[in-house]
Parts: structure tokens; C-alpha cells; sequence
């Protein structure tokens, strides 16, 4: 009796020095889910999901504060695999936060811009160079197309240009075959 | 490395109608100085050359017209002298139709060539001659167009293999090439051998080819360091890895380059390019293109880099209006139009068969006969991929499915019974993982920047609490009582002030 006692009081001390030690030992620093769901979403740092950027606005998700589908430039592919790693049901596109564009880029206008600062301290990427009263420019890599820049401008002189295709961006497409009128096989 | 007389054959493939002898009756052609050159700049995998020339500038034959930009580039000449009449955007041979930077240059008739420079390629260092390489235009010439100078600037390679395959059907160039080019061809393998220091070479062949092959085995008799290998006609035996396979035995693994196993690649025209570059200082302005299929007179030409594709077709007797792929029946593309000249990657222009033309174009249901699976030299599930592709399922397709391990032979397409374009589907794939990929990476570096910026924002908030706090602390008690009473004595006098006005 007293021995089976203290195998199971032993047992259980092993097991509970193996968990706290572990506990300690492996422990992960900040939130995973939080991570995770940042991964997914774009990072344009646009706020249309309603949030400051990205990382709030899956925070918000995480606590159960915000929806999956609040996020256009993600897109339809975005919720899917939001959905997918929340576990939950997907939903469509929420159009009060607006709607997927194409990508693009802003492009300043040299010659209107007057050198205000007012974009760069916009920009949540730090994607435009200049200085006051210097002609400010877009570092087109760096550029998410978040937009922001575009209302605080005071001479309306930031355009979005869509990311021309060329050779080099070039995707190939879903084969769709047009039915061919002459041939006698397609009835 | 003993090369052994075995030929290890590899899985799946398939034997098609070759056709190739309907192209190899009558001997290379020369096509003549075409009025017009439309010359593309960017011939090659890798980054856009710098475009050197401007419109209205006399240009000879031979005269670089765009640089090479850093390592990963190759560099464009002017394949005849004469005027540069535009620099814009020209249809080129690209599977998307999409047009790219071309020079057009109006020709004088004259071709005078500008002064090569003739080197001895013994007296020079490595280094040296690969730098002059990456000046000659010369890239992989099988339709692969890498730059060559990359493929050269590797040493411990114990075997070379010339891939003279040619396993596409339709396609002859090669194959007449070695008949007609036969002193540079082999002059190429040992100009390659000696700059590398590889010590022997092996010609993998296939047995379509019997002229060439007698040609061939008659000049290497009594040369010890290189042989040749007659390979079944199978398709795809020449493309690179089975090529390897089938010569020596060796499987390439995944995600490797020959070069890691002391092998290395080059294909015919390629090799010939090379000879008459270390031997008359010829940078790359010229082509064998086989003109083929729906033509009345099949034929090799051998056509000034430039040249417009319609010169081609109307010596051989083309309809126009037929649609053009651009390669072979198996791996080439239609042509967005007849308006494009002859590329370094242009090694066969088709022209639709009525054969071709009939074959249903629609597609109907897969029937899970895995006919695809038995052909596969990848040995990958073609079906799967299908369905994964077709449906959207790109992970499963890049980590159960081996997707990038696909070269696009097109087998399984060819043996679907139900006409399904599997290629297709893949290379949709293909190119939608790569853009997950790369917006994956563009969007690390947003979020970086993202995360600093907001860092810096806090960092100065910070650092100006700290200098108000610091400034506070240095102000004296005294000093502190008095501003606090001068404020006082001014609000005082403000409010009297309204007092008198408002009485």
C-alpha cells in the first residue's frame, strides 16, 4: 500500500518537475497565432481593414475583435487561408472596406510636388525619399500601394499607376480554349 | 569518369513521328541581307542590356549594340551595317505576346563587318577570355539561351557532353549543322575541353541521325579524347538530365546542376558558336533555323539574327495566315504574329499541320487511366498535378507533388486520351507559386520596414519626453517660482485689460 503510494507520488513529482522545467525552458515569446496571422495577411499597411496596419489588425483577429474578410488587397486567396488557419468558415470579401485593385505603385509628380513632407510622414514604409522644400520621390520596390500618401498631399500631385505586365512579370494563364467553329469534333 | 559503351535507358517517354526528314533533303540555305533588322535586345535569360547605340547612328556588322549588365546577361549585336532607323518596344517571340525592346536597323547591302579582334585563346588567362565570352552574345543556342560564360566559369569538370539529341520532331537544325559545320562543331568541343581542362567529351546522339553520324565517327576516328554515343530516338532524350542519364548512368538529383557531378552540357550550335568566336572573333549575329511542317519546301536557313520570320516562310513556300510555333510540336509556343524577327532561341519555325489542325482542341474529363503516369521521364503522377492545378491546390502541388520537378516535355499531353492540355496547367501553376513566392518576400520587406518605422516613431517620442524632462530639471527652484508669477502678473493685466474695454 505505502509503496504503491509512493510510486505514484513519484511519478507525479517526475512529471511535474518535467512540465515546469519544460514550461521554463521552451517557453515562446509573444503570441504565435498573432504571428501566424500576420504572415498571412499582405503587409501593405494599408488600414482598410478599419486597424492601423497589419500586425493590429490581426491582433484584433486573434482576440475575436475583428472579422477575416476585412482585408481587399489579400483578396479572396487572404480569407481562404485565414480561414483555414482559424479553423473557421469562410466568408466573402466585406465590401465596406472596399475591393481588391490591381497592383500598383504611387508615382509622384516631380514638377507639382512642393516639397511639403506631408507623404513621407504618411508613408508606413518609409517608401518616399526627400527633404522640406526638396522634390520628393517614391522608392518604387519599397512601395506597397497602401494609398496613404494620396489624401494628405496638398497639391494633388501622387498618382497610382498600375504595375504594367512585361516579359519579366508575365504569369501564364489558366488554359481556356475558345470552341472552334470549324471543327467538325466540337458539336 | 569511364564512359561505358551501355545505354541506361530512363523511364517513360515517348517515340512520335519524327518528320525530320522532309527538312534535311537540301543543304542549309543562306537567306539574304533582309531590307529590315529587327533585332530584340534581350535574347537571353537574365537581366536587359544596356542599349549602347541611338536612332540615326551608323552601326557595321558585328558592333555591339547592347552590353551586358552585370553577370547574369549577355550582350546584342548587330548582325549587318547599316542605319539604326528606331529603338522601341517590337513584338518579339514570346509566349505572351507581349512586346520588348528591339533596335531596327535599315541594312546597306554592304554587311561590312567591323574589325574582329583575333586573340590566341592559349596566350590568355581564364579569366580574360570569359570576360571577352560575356562580350560575344553567345548563349545556350538548344532554346534554353543561358549565357555561356556562366556554364564556362567552373572548374573540376571531368566530362563533357555535347547534346546532339535533337529529340523535338520537326527539328533539324542541329543534325545539318553538324553535317555541314562538322570542322567548327569539333573545334568547339576542343576549344571548350582546353579552356576548362576537361579531358574527354562525348557526343550523345540520337540514331535518326545516320548522316551525321558517319560524318561524325569519321572525324573523331583518330582522336582518343572524344567519342560519340548513338542514343535511342526517344523523346525527350536530349533534354538535359536524361541526356546525362542515358550517356553515363548518373541520375542528377533534384535541385542540382550537372557541373556539381564534373558534368557539363553544351549543345551543337552552341559549340559552333564558341569556335567561331575564339577562332575569327565572330560574336553570335547568326542562326540555323529549320522552316517545317505546312511549308511546300522544308528547309534549313541560316538567317541573320534580325531577320523577319515572313523572309523565312516565303522562301519556303509557307502560308502565312497558318499559325507558326516557334520550336517544336512538343515544348514550342504559337507566335503572336508573323511581325517578328529571328531570335538566338529561334531553332524551328512550324508551320500547323492539317494533322495538327484537326486534332480536337477542346478538352474532355480525365478517366484516370494514368496512360500520363507510364510516359512521365520525371517519374512524377502527371493526373495528380492535374487535378491539384486545375483546382488551385498550389501547396500540395509544390510539397506532395514535385511540381518544379516537371520540365514540360509534354509526354503526358501527348498520350491524353482525353486532349487534356496538361502543360498548360502546370505552367499556370508554375508561374502562380513563383508570384505567391515572390509577394511572400515583398511582403517580409514591408513588414520590416513597417515594424522600424513604428520603432522610430516611439524611439524619438521617447527621446523628446526625455530632453522636456531633462530641460525641466535643470530649471532652479527660484527661477521657477518667478516665471510662474510673471505668467501670473500677464494674465492679471490681460483680464484688467478686458475690464476696461468691456466698461
Amino acid at each position: 500500500m505505502i509503496a504503491s503510494i509512493l510510486i505514484l507520488l513519484g511519478i507525479t513529482l517526475i512529471i511535474g518537475i518535467t512540465l515546469g522545467y519544460a514550461s521554463i525552458k521552451f517557453k515562446t515569446e509573444g503570441d504565435p497565432i498573432v504571428d501566424k496571422i500576420d504572415k498571412i495577411l499582405p503587409q501593405t499597411q494599408c488600414g482598410q481593414c478599419g486597424f492601423p496596419g497589419c500586425k493590429p489588425y490581426a491582433k484584433a483577429i486573434s482576440n475575436g475583435e475583428a472579422d477575416i474578410n476585412q482585408c481587399p488587397p489579400g483578396g479572396d486567396e487572404g480569407i481562404h487561408k485565414l480561414a483555414e488557419l482559424l479553423g473557421v468558415e469562410y466568408k466573402p470579401l466585406n465590401a465596406e472596406h472596399g475591393e481588391p485593385k490591381p497592383k500598383s505603385i504611387a508615382i509622384i509628380d516631380e514638377e507639382t510636388c512642393i516639397g511639403c513632407t506631408l507623404c513621407i510622414q504618411a508613408c508606413p514604409v518609409d517608401a518616399i525619399l526627400g527633404a522640406a522644400k526638396q522634390m520628393h520621390t517614391i522608392i518604387e520596390k519599397e512601395c506597397t500601394g497602401c494609398e496613404l500618401c494620396l489624401p494628405p498631399c496638398p497639391v494633388d500631385c501622387i498618382d497610382m499607376q498600375v504595375i504594367p505586365e512585361t516579359t519579366d512579370n508575365w504569369k501564364w494563364k489558366y488554359p481556356i480554349f475558345k470552341i472552334n467553329q470549324k471543327n467538325k469534333h466540337a458539336n | 569518369m569511364q564512359i561505358k559503351d551501355e545505354i541506361y535507358k530512363f523511364f517513360g517517354g515517348i517515340k512520335p513521328n519524327g518528320h525530320k526528314n522532309i527538312s534535311t533533303l537540301n543543304p542549309i540555305k543562306k537567306i539574304s541581307i533582309p531590307k529590315k533588322l529587327i533585332i530584340p535586345v534581350r535574347q537571353h535569360v537574365g537581366k536587359m542590356p544596356n542599349i549602347i547605340v541611338s536612332e540615326g547612328e551608323y552601326v557595321l556588322k558585328g558592333q555591339l549594340i547592347a552590353e551586358p549588365v552585370t553577370n547574369v546577361s549577355a550582350a546584342t549585336h548587330a548582325s549587318s551595317s547599316g542605319k539604326v532607323i528606331s529603338i522601341k518596344k517590337e513584338d518579339i517571340p514570346h509566349p505572351s505576346g507581349l512586346p520588348d525592346m528591339a533596335v531596327t536597323i535599315e541594312t546597306d547591302g554592304k554587311d561590312k563587318w567591323i574589325e574582329l579582334e583575333k586573340f590566341q585563346t592559349s596566350k590568355l588567362s581564364i579569366e580574360t577570355l570569359l570576360e571577352k565570352m560575356r562580350f560575344s552574345g553567345i548563349v545556350g543556342l538548344g532554346g534554353a539561351t543561358f549565357p555561356t560564360h556562366i556554364k564556362l566559369n567552373i572548374n573540376k569538370i571531368n566530362t563533357l557532353i555535347v547534346n546532339a539529341a535533337e529529340c523535338e520532331p520537326f527539328i533539324t537544325c542541329d543534325d545539318m549543322a553538324m553535317q555541314e559545320k562538322t570542322d567548327d562543331f569539333l573545334l568547339g568541343i576542343k576549344e571548350v575541353m582546353n579552356l576548362i581542362k576537361i579531358p574527354q567529351a562525348v557526343i550523345g546522339i540520337e540514331e535518326n541521325k545516320p548522316l551525321a553520324i558517319e560524318k561524325l565517327s569519321k572525324s573523331i576516328a583518330d582522336d582518343n579524347s572524344i567519342s560519340l554515343k548513338v542514343i535511342p530516338t526517344v523523346y525527350p532524350s536530349g533534354d538535359e538530365k536524361r541526356l546525362i542519364y542515358l550517356i553515363t548512368g548518373i541520375k542528377i538529383a533534384k535541385e542540382k546542376r550537372p557541373a556539381e557531378y564534373g558534368i557539363q552540357v553544351f549543345n551543337v550550335a552552341t559549340l559552333i558558336s564558341i569556335a567561331r568566336f575564339f577562332n575569327h572573333g565572330e560574336p553570335v549575329i547568326s542562326r540555323i533555323v529549320t522552316v517545317t511542317g505546312n511549308v511546300k519546301k522544308p528547309n534549313n536557313y541560316e538567317a541573320l539574327i534580325g531577320t523577319p520570320i515572313n523572309e523565312l516562310l516565303r522562301d519556303a513556300g509557307g502560308d502565312t495566315n497558318k499559325e507558326i510555333i516557334m520550336g517544336g510540336p512538343m515544348m514550342g509556343f504559337k507566335l503572336p504574329s508573323t511581325n517578328i524577327a529571328v531570335t538566338k532561341a529561334m531553332n524551328c519555325l512550324l508551320t500547323i499541320t492539317d494533322e495538327m489542325e484537326n486534332k480536337p482542341s477542346y478538352e474532355m474529363p480525365c478517366i484516370r487511366c494514368t496512360k500520363c503516369v507510364d510516359v512521365c521521364p520525371a517519374q512524377l503522377q502527371p493526373q495528380e498535378l492535374y487535378w491539384h492545378a486545375k483546382s488551385s491546390q498550389f501547396e500540395k502541388l509544390t510539397n506532395d507533388y514535385k511540381l518544379f520537378d516537371c520540365i514540360e516535355c509534354g509526354c503526358c499531353s501527348y498520350v491524353c486520351p482525353s486532349n487534356i492540355p496538361l502543360v498548360q496547367y502546370y505552367r499556370y501553376a508554375k508561374s502562380e507559386i513563383r508570384e505567391q513566392k515572390q509577394s511572400l518576400d515583398i511582403a517580409d520587406i514591408a513588414r520590416e520596414r513597417n515594424d522600424f518605422r513604428l520603432l522610430r516613431i516611439d524611439r524619438e517620442k521617447r527621446e523628446r519626453a526625455e530632453r522636456n524632462a531633462q530641460r525641466r530639471s535643470q530649471v532652479s527652484e527660484d527661477d521657477k517660482k518667478k516665471l510662474i508669477d510673471e505668467k501670473k502678473a500677464a494674465i492679471e493685466a490681460a483680464l484688467n485689460r478686458t475690464k476696461e474695454q468691456n466698461l
